[in-house]
């Protein structure tokens, strides 16, 4: 026992002169953390329950509590860390492999970070963005070649499917099962009053929201759970999971103790069996066998909704990406390594996969050189940050850009990193109907419609200083970025010249 | 110091046209005059003309005009024109030396035709034969550059004030149906001449005036359709928008005033469904083709002369007419300067295009 | 009503069997075109020739019936209806099906009835009658697999390396007497009693009619039932981080 003792890395403070013993922290907290102490006859605290959620802390009437970090430490080593060590004692007590939630927390910087947009000075005028039109209107889709004319002239309408975002922004792949019913909702309904999308991930969709369909991506992973004509019908696309961010190459797997009658019901699968999600599909061994995924969800659906193909941003991308753009898919969607997730092993989400921004600007170079740039458009993951992390992105040559983690922190999500363990006391990463009621999707939506908004104000403030009035003459537009502190490596592959060049 | 197509030098300018419907034939000189009176609308530092139906004797031929830093560059040169074309007549372009006008590379003319087992061999049309070895030259032999290519037309472009640059060109020698001008205003100091514009493809050339705020995203896109932006300016890739879009997918001028300076949403959203469903598919298909920024310009071509403005309509232009005869400049003084007593005068509106095509008649 | 594949590609086939108005349609001359009968409802196909990849995706209700062999990724996520291939199927065959039956008379390849699942009075079922290739039932979550072996040489095994590897739910027959020798602990495996062949008798049945052969020679044999220990086979294998 004493060998698995581990101290708690953070600290409950309770601030006795403020707390009135009314029991809110207990309540609210569904690790266990605070109890009534008849003996001592105060709140006291069990902290090495404690996920540092802050649950406690937001609903403390008296602001009685404080969670800090301990200062309990380790002989100090910069080599061999206390977290190095803690997790070589979890694996010699368990013999488990590490299992970590949301994104990679290592100190990567970001690239983004590193990229400077331009304004406008005197050679062309800044727009002022509240006063004059200012566009984010965005289509996925593919674009034909060729223009074709009726035999009076007129020009056909020839586009294949396309989807119509009037910001561009997405809600990325979180099943229901990873995340709660009132977070879905919450995800469907802002994405309808926001005229985008939010996606169903691999865990199918639950019959309350066929409604929000015209709003809705239905993705189609590995695993294949919900995945019948009707699922594929309702939505406005279908995407294929081929991988995430957070865990190239790696599979899912949702614990039975998740699937709820509820979720069993929207997954089609038995209560309390495992949702397993095979690493690879098992009917694409090789990208030939993509274009026939592709084209069986097409002809599934009658050819009326386009097909997104979601990869994990990897090594080799440009060349995926390009044998995806000629698989007949409509749309990639990449997803950076610092994306995030409901569950992966750590040492997959510390290790594999490389930046988005690299990634999309040789993805978009790749594209354009050999010549198919037309033939699909690109989406981008994994760690958007803020708004400007959004023009950075169309900048270098993203269409749109999936959120996920950034929605999740409207929704509340404190990042506390614990979602594996279904205790979300947000009732975001939980199924427990205690939990998931404290989300109101009224709420839930109305924050995420806000957050959306303000990002949307925000961007047209930053075209509007570049003189851009329209997304699509910001797209690819490298011009409107200069690196700083980047090598001359670095800025070959994002197509960026250095700021003062 | 990086000279233009190393880096990419904005710039402010002075645009002015006139052309006859009728196809009448007018001396050089008026469109000098018109183009002078915006001095101060540049600043000396590029200046140039193009000019429609002036080699009537050899407009079967491409009119290839050339600037070439050394002879060494004109014989290599030379020998690529030769292995790709029957030349007819090359010369000389002739000049006139004055003070205003130093440093003037080689400036040759050639007047040529694709050489046809050549032409056959690359299964291309044979425009597009024209334009892949125009742009093989300027990508790829060092200190050449072809700045005119159309039938019975040419570009007279120079480093200077445009009225110097007419004088160095003889202009007033040339009979066109149709000019236009250029006053170049850089925010940096090239002083090269491939730099200055008109910036021609074929027969379409192109005067400009305004820095777009699109130019990175219209140039990736345009050169994934086989065109290398090799000057970074805005003229050159407007060119190559124009030659992809009218040319090559064959819109007509107003589909592709609806592209490059397309209506608002907010406008679109309201017109009537055919109507709506037309520009809805223009800029979603060629969403990347959208100009935003500032811009008036001027296209010439074969047929006759096109005018657009951007959208917002963040830049002047005037036209005007008298008889069979249409302006179109900057500033209405422009106007004047040739024509004191128009017919009519007025501000074409943002994103409408001006498109005067010659009486087929004539 | 008969449709001519022969030199169709998929795309207007498909189309035609969409939009035909009989709801008998026999496809001739069929050479490699996909996707038919993706997602279809209502129909009885009748194939000759030899169909392409991913037959009777997503069915939801129609019988297929093919005359000759079937290629790979036949009734992959298939929700609904009968497939029956009068020859052999390829590799994936059933690819995380979700209800209805696949009946294969001669072989199939690797990963048939990978992941395939059940979910409430849905009850999948591939019964394959000559062997199975490798990782047969891999991940299978729910439903039936059942392999007859029959006209196989003695000393051929009825379904190749792996079988069952993550099995984590449903029942595989395999109509033999020796359990494959490399079986994952994670799956059980005891000879099959009278309740448990209940279970697929009358399928059993249908299947000996369908293909002319005698149900109680086969029936007679004895079968082993090969079932997951647990229904959660990696709980154990994280440790919260």
């Amino acid at each position: 026992m004493s060998l698995d003792f581990l101290y708690p890395v953070y600290e409950v403070m309770r601030n006795a002169g403020r707390c009135t013993n009314c029991r809110v922290c207990e309540r609210q907290c569904a690790n266990g953390v605070h109890f009534w102490s008849e003996k001592t006859g105060r709140m006291e605290s069990d902290e090495s329950r404690c996920v540092n959620c802050h649950r406690c802390v937001a609903f403390c009437p008296a602001r009685a509590l404080k969670i800090v970090r301990t200062d309990h430490t380790y002989k100090e080593n910069a080599n061999w860390t206390g977290q190095t060590m803690e997790e070589i004692y979890r694996q010699a007590g368990s013999g488990g492999i590490l299992l970590s939630s949301m994104g990679n927390p290592q100190p990567f910087s970001s690239y983004f970070d590193r990229l400077l947009l331009n304004a406008s000075q005197v050679t062309n005028p800044s727009i002022d963005p509240l006063r004059e039109p200012m566009e984010t209107r965005v289509f996925l889709g593919k674009k034909p070649d060729r223009i074709e004319r009726d035999e009076d002239g007129r020009l056909i309408d020839n586009l294949p499917p396309q989807l119509q975002l009037d910001v561009p922004l997405l809600f990325s792949a979180m099943s229901y099962g990873s995340i709660s019913y009132n977070a879905h909702e919450s995800l469907a309904r802002a994405a309808q009053e926001l005229g985008t999308f939010y996606n169903t991930g691999e865990g199918g969709l639950h019959e309350d929201f066929y409604r929000y369909g015209g709003n809705t991506i239905v993705q189609v992973a590995s695993g294949r759970f919900g995945v019948f004509k009707g699922y594929l019908d309702a939505g406005a696309a279908v995407e294929i999971k081929i991988g995430q961010g957070a865990k190239p190459g790696i599979g899912g797997h949702l614990p039975g103790t998740k699937i709820a009658a509820d979720i069993s019901k929207t997954r089609m699968i038995p209560e309390g069996a495992d949702a397993i999600s095979p690493a690879p599909h098992h009917d694409i061994y090789s990208i030939e066998d993509l274009r026939q995924l592709v084209y069986s969800l097409k002809e599934a659906t009658g050819y009326q909704k386009p097909v997104i193909v979601k990869i994990a941003a990897v090594h080799n991308v440009a060349a995926i990406a390009s044998g995806i753009a000629r698989s007949g898919a409509d749309i990639i969607a990449l997803d950076g390594f610092q994306g995030g997730t409901g569950a992966a092993p750590t040492r997959i989400r510390d290790n594999v996969g490389i930046p988005l921004e690299l990634a999309l600007a040789s993805v978009d170079q790749r594209l354009r050189d050999e010549g198919i740039r037309d033939a699909i458009s690109l989406i981008v993951g994994g760690s958007i940050h803020n708004s400007a992390d959004i023009v950075k992105a169309i900048a270098l040559g993203a269409d749109a850009v999936y959120i996920a983690t950034a929605a999740l922190l409207a929704l509340g999500c404190h990042l506390c990193r614990a979602c594996q363990q279904g205790l979300c006391n947000w009732g975001i990463a939980t199924q427990r109907p205690e939990l998931v009621k404290r989300l109101n999707p009224d709420e839930g939506a109305r924050r995420l419609v806000n957050l959306v908004n303000a990002w949307k104000h925000e961007m047209m403030e930053m075209m509007g200083g570049m003189g851009i009035n329209s997304i699509e003459a910001l797209r690819g537009n490298r011009l409107m970025l200069r690196g700083v502190g980047l090598t001359e490596k670095e800025l070959k592959i994002l197509g960026v010249r250095h700021a003062g060049e | 110091m990086w000279k233009e197509g190393q880096v990419r030098i904005p710039s402010g300018c002075a645009i002015s046209g006139v052309i006859s419907r009728s196809g009448r034939l007018m001396s050089g000189d008026s469109i000098v005059r018109s183009i002078a009176l915006m001095h101060d609308r540049s600043n000396g530092l590029g200046g140039g003309f193009a000019g429609y139906g002036i080699y009537p004797q050899y407009k079967e031929y491409y009119a290839l005009h050339l600037f070439y830093d050394t002879q060494q560059t004109r014989t290599a040169c030379e020998k690529f024109i030769d292995r790709h074309f029957d030349v007819v007549n090359l010369s000389k372009i002739p000049t006139r030396k004055i003070p205003e006008i130093t440093d003037e590379p080689l400036i040759w003319r050639y007047f040529v035709r694709p050489l046809p087992t050549r032409l056959k061999d690359s299964q291309l049309g044979e425009e597009e034969y024209v334009v892949r070895c125009v742009l093989r030259v300027n990508r790829e032999i060092e200190g050449a550059y072809v700045f005119s290519s159309g039938k019975n037309m040419g570009v007279f472009k120079a480093v200077g004030y445009p009225e110097d640059v007419g004088r160095f060109y003889r202009l007033e020698e040339y009979d066109a149906t149709c000019w236009t001008a250029h006053g170049r205003y850089p925010t940096n100091t090239p002083g090269w001449w491939g730099g200055a514009h008109p910036f021609a493809m074929l027969d379409y050339s192109v005067v400009h005036n305004g820095e777009i705020s699109s130019y990175d995203a219209n140039r990736r896109a345009i050169e994934m359709y086989g065109y290398t932006c090799t000057l970074q300016t805005d003229t050159e890739v407007i060119t190559y928008l124009v030659d992809y879009l009218h040319r090559r997918q064959g819109l007509t001028w107003e589909e592709v005033a609806q592209v490059t300076a397309a209506p608002f949403w907010s406008a679109i959203d309201q017109m009537p469904p055919a109507q709506r469903v037309q520009l809805c598919y223009l800029r979603n298909r060629f969403s990347s083709l959208l100009i935003t920024g500032p811009f008036s310009l001027l296209i010439g071509y074969r047929d006759g002369l096109v005018a657009l403005n951007d959208r917002l309509k963040l830049r002047s232009l005037v036209a005007a007419e008298k008889g069979d005869t249409v302006y179109l400049a900057s500033e209405e003084c422009a106007i004047r300067a040739i024509e004191p007593d128009p017919d009519s005068i007025w501000s074409p509106q943002g994103g409408e295009p001006v498109h005067i095509t010659y009486d087929r008649s004539n | 009503m008969i449709i001519q594949a022969g030199g169709k590609h998929f795309h207007p086939l498909n189309e035609e069997i969409r939009a035909a108005a009989d709801d008998h349609i026999t496809v001739k001359q069929c050479l490699g075109q996909r996707y038919i009968g993706c997602g279809l409802s209502g129909k009885t196909l009748t194939i000759e020739g030899t169909p392409g990849n991913a037959l009777g995706a997503y069915l939801d209700g129609c019988r297929i019936t093919v005359k000759g062999n079937a290629q790979d990724a036949t009734g992959d996520t298939m929700n609904d209806g009968v497939i029956v291939i009068r020859g052999s199927a390829g590799d994936a065959t059933g690819y995380a099906m979700r209800g209805g039956k696949i009946y294969v008379r001669g072989n199939t390849g690797y990963r048939a009835g990978i992941h395939m699942k059940s979910y409430r009075d849905k009850i999948p079922l591939l019964l394959v009658g000559g062997c199975a290739g490798s990782f047969l039932g891999e991940y299978q979550a729910g439903g039936v697999i059942v392999v007859l072996g029959l006209g196989r040489p003695p000393e051929e095994p009825i379904v190749g390396h792996f079988c069952g590897t993550g099995m984590h739910g449903g029942h595989i027959y395999l109509r033999c007497s020796e359990p494959p020798r490399d079986l994952p602990v994670q799956v059980s495996v005891r000879p099959a009693q009278e309740e448990d062949m209940t279970v697929i008798e009358d399928c059993l049945r249908e299947y000996c009619a369908t293909f002319d052969l005698d149900y109680d020679t086969i029936r007679r044999h004895p079968f082993l039932v090969l079932r997951p220990n647990t229904k959660n086979p990696y709980k154990r294998l994280y440790t919260s981080n």
